[in-house]
């Protein structure tokens, strides 16, 4: 069964423990500004929003990438590879992408985006709030879902 | 080096000069980091006779090595120097993301000397270090000057400031970071202000590297399954925050009341973390790397104290609660609100205007003095407007904003600030609670509870158990705790971790990231030097012996009512011991033989 990253914020505390467990994973040191993902603070409003990569299944980066290296994945996951070896750097995945989730590293030479880390996504293992998640797609929104269904019920026992 | 950057940078303000200075890995080594090594710093190159609002006090911000890692709480930061309020060596703790902002930009610390001609704020850009013109944004409050500064730098910089209070050197003046974090307590804003910097602005894009990234990991496990199953770290703090402690210590019979007249406040629920989250949470917000996300964003809607920000903590709670008589919880967050804003400890600001509560209750003082407000106690709306006038620095808010030990002293009632060494004492009372009493006694920057938290033990029964009305074991306790919270401040963790963390196991962090091997006996020697070395600087500054002590209220006067009515503080049974246990003789002096044993 194809699982997927959701993100709540509602949960989100703004504590970037993804950006450090995503960094580690990915280079065994702490550089969140080469974390795949990103959690972005408005501290008047006090509210964190976590962005990555959304694995989308018509992928601007890889309609537009001219060597093949961007790539629907060839596994039972339902994400975008992206084959270092075939990549020429030209960046145009991440002019493309409308949410800003791919982009380019000098320091490595790479394109960063989120790779789920092969199934097992540091960032949500370490969410102290399950503000992410890696989840079977069909159970992605069930507790949201639920949790607002439990609201009308309340209103309808209300006026029955 | 790993854990460290290895560099430490140092912006002249009166010359305009920028330059850089390798960590000494012995150094780093003995004083680990934050409050160590800025302490370091600033005992090696700042006389402590120096007048602290002059040119010639630095400013240290300071990481430790655990910063901006993902161990468990560990994003914090130091802000060192002389304190205007009362000459110690201030160290103020701060969390928020600015410290590991400034490891990604490359520096352990930052140091600040001298002073610009006019307004400047620092803009940091990895190697890039410009200080730039802050005419435009001096007079601004903090979540202003932190919008303006990022519009004139970067949108995701990361911004410490001071707001209108710093500006004004009032003595209770914070620097804040992240518009809600503060380095509170000991007047660091004012030497901020002094300088005038209004601003450091931080953006890094480099690392912090691992000496043994496999064993580091196992241990960040280790310890953040440690705080997650403790009932106060995994439990307590995340559901109310700090305000889960104001129930908590009223059943005790010590939450302080009335400036301390006694230590029980019957509606003292009204004011505690239940009525917070019932009526004012709006969710959870966390410093970096933190999983147990204390802060609490909130929003009041009752007229006359609408708003919205962060908190109030405990220690707000009580300030502006219990100590002013108020059971208003709106006023109190609308306090908290406006303390954020103007750049105010609240600890301090609350208890100030407690004292001054009490003085008008003596006629000490009259609606003459006070600007025509009434001080009476319980009066939530003098609470928000004397918070304003000492944040504008409007009439008697001027005499307030120097902290209540000159406010008193200046009415010739000294007895009526509840201060040591001239720091107002924080939310927990000595009397009821021994072991505390005695660490305001000897903290080493005046009352405060995060220099040795024996409330773990005495009231919270957390990592060990002890009874909080005897006194017999008491100076040990504080000792241990001292040490401990030294070394874990400099690096770089947040002491609420020791809500589950052991000492041992935050040993094992640090020394698998930095590639020494401490053990927890070094870990702890880290402790008593820095510990020390705090103590070498504030008897060069002119304390001695009879500066241990707490106010006659604690020592004399018995709490009237409550779980501990009846008791005082019986600091006397406990100095002598605590002395001698420290390796001091019985004037509080270290021994040539304790020096030598800490390389001091």
């Amino acid at each position: 069964m194809a699982k997927v990253l959701m993100i709540h914020p509602d949960k989100c505390t703004g504590c970037r423990n993804c950006e450090l467990a995503c960094s580690f994973e990915h280079e065994r040191r702490f550089r969140p500004a080469a974390s795949r993902v990103q959690a972005f603070t408005w501290e008047r409003e006090g509210i964190s929003v976590p962005m990555m990569c959304q694995q989308c299944d018509d992928a601007a980066c890889v309609t537009v990438c001219p060597t093949g290296a961007m790539h629907n994945s060839t596994t039972t996951q339902a994400m975008i590879d992206w084959d270092a070896d075939k990549c020429i750097r030209c960046r145009m995945c991440v002019i493309a992408c409308p949410f800003g989730n791919a982009r380019y590293d000098a320091a490595t030479s790479s394109i960063f985006k989120c790779d789920n880390c092969d199934g097992s996504p540091q960032c949500a293992a370490f969410c102290p709030t399950k503000a992410l998640e890696y989840v079977d797609d069909t159970d992605q929104i069930k507790a949201r879902k639920k949790a607002y269904a439990a609201k009308f019920k309340d209103a309808f026992q209300e006026v029955s | 080096m790993y854990g460290w950057t290895g560099t430490i940078l140092r912006v002249d303000l009166s010359s305009g000069k920028v330059s850089r200075e390798a960590l000494d890995p012995r150094v780093a080594r003995e004083y680990i980091g934050a409050r160590g090594l800025g302490g370091y710093i600033v005992r090696s190159e700042v006389d402590p006779k120096t007048d602290a609002l002059s040119p010639a006090n630095k400013l240290v911000f300071a990481a430790g090595p655990l910063t901006g890692t993902f161990a468990p709480s560990a994003g914090r930061y130091n802000v060192v120097t002389k304190s205007p309020l009362n000459e110690c060596l201030a160290a103020s703790n701060s969390g928020g993301v600015f410290g590991p902002e400034l490891k990604y930009a490359g520096y352990d610390a930052l140091i600040v000397e001298g002073k610009a001609k006019k307004p400047v704020y620092l803009w940091i850009k990895d190697d890039a270090v410009e200080i730039r013109d802050a005419g435009e944004i001096w007079g601004h409050t903090v979540p202003d000057t932190t919008d303006m500064v990022r519009a004139a730098t970067d949108d995701e910089a990361k911004v410490a400031c001071i707001g209108p209070a710093g500006e004004h050197m009032a003595l209770v003046a914070n620097i804040m970071n992240d518009m809600h974090r503060a380095a509170g307590r000991t007047g660091v804003g004012a030497v901020m202000g002094s300088k005038n910097l209004k601003a450091v602005a931080v953006v890094g894009s480099g690392a912090v590297e691992v000496a043994d990234p496999d064993a580091f990991l196992a241990e960040v496990l280790k310890g953040r399954q440690m705080i997650f199953d403790d009932p106060v770290g995994g439990t307590g703090l995340p559901a109310y925050g700090t305000e889960v402690l104001v129930n908590i210590l009223n059943t005790v019979g010590g939450l302080p009341t009335r400036n301390w007249q006694d230590g029980y406040f019957p509606t003292a629920d009204k004011t505690g973390g239940e009525a917070l989250a019932a009526k004012q949470l709006v969710r959870k917000k966390g410093c970096f790397s933190c999983i147990m996300s204390c802060g609490r964003v909130t929003k009041v809607d009752a007229p006359g104290f609408e708003g919205m920000g962060e908190g109030p903590e405990y220690e707000t709670a009580w300030a502006y609660g219990a100590d002013c008589g108020i059971d208003n919880l709106d006023a109190i967050t609308k306090a908290n609100y406006l303390c954020n804003e103007y750049g105010m400890d609240t600890i301090a600001s609350g208890s100030s205007i407690a004292c001054a509560m009490e003085l008008f209750q003596r006629g000490i003082i009259t609606t003459k003095d006070t600007d025509g407000v009434d001080l009476s106690w319980g009066n939530a709306e003098a609470i928000v407007e004397m918070t304003r006038k000492m944040g504008e620095g409007d009439g008697f808010g001027v005499k307030l904003a120097q902290g209540s030990y000159r406010l008193a002293d200046g009415y010739g009632h000294a007895e009526y600030s509840m201060t040591t060494k001239k720091q107002e004492m924080p939310a927990y009372d000595g009397r009821a609670i021994q072991g505390i009493g005695l660490n305001y006694a000897t903290s080493n920057r005046g009352g405060c509870h995060v220099r040795g938290y024996t409330i773990s033990q005495e009231v919270l029964g957390s990592g060990g158990s002890m009874d909080p009305h005897v006194t017999e074991g008491k100076a040990g306790l504080d000792i241990v705790f001292q040490n401990l919270t030294a070394a874990l401040d400099a690096t770089g963790s947040c002491l609420f971790a020791t809500f589950g963390l052991t000492g041992d196991q935050l040993v094992k962090t640090l020394a698998t990231l930095t590639g020494y091997d401490y053990t927890l006996e070094e870990f702890l020697q880290v402790g008593d030097r820095i510990w020390t070395q705090e103590r070498l600087w504030n008897i060069d500054a002119g304390f001695t012996a009879a500066d241990d002590t707490l106010p006659k209220r604690l020592l004399e006067e018995p709490l009237k009512s409550g779980a501990s009515k009846g008791h005082v503080s019986r600091l006397g049974e406990m100095l002598p011991e605590y002395y001698a246990l420290r390796g001091y003789d019985e004037k509080g002096v270290p021994t040539k033989a304790k020096l030598k044993e800490l390389s001091l």
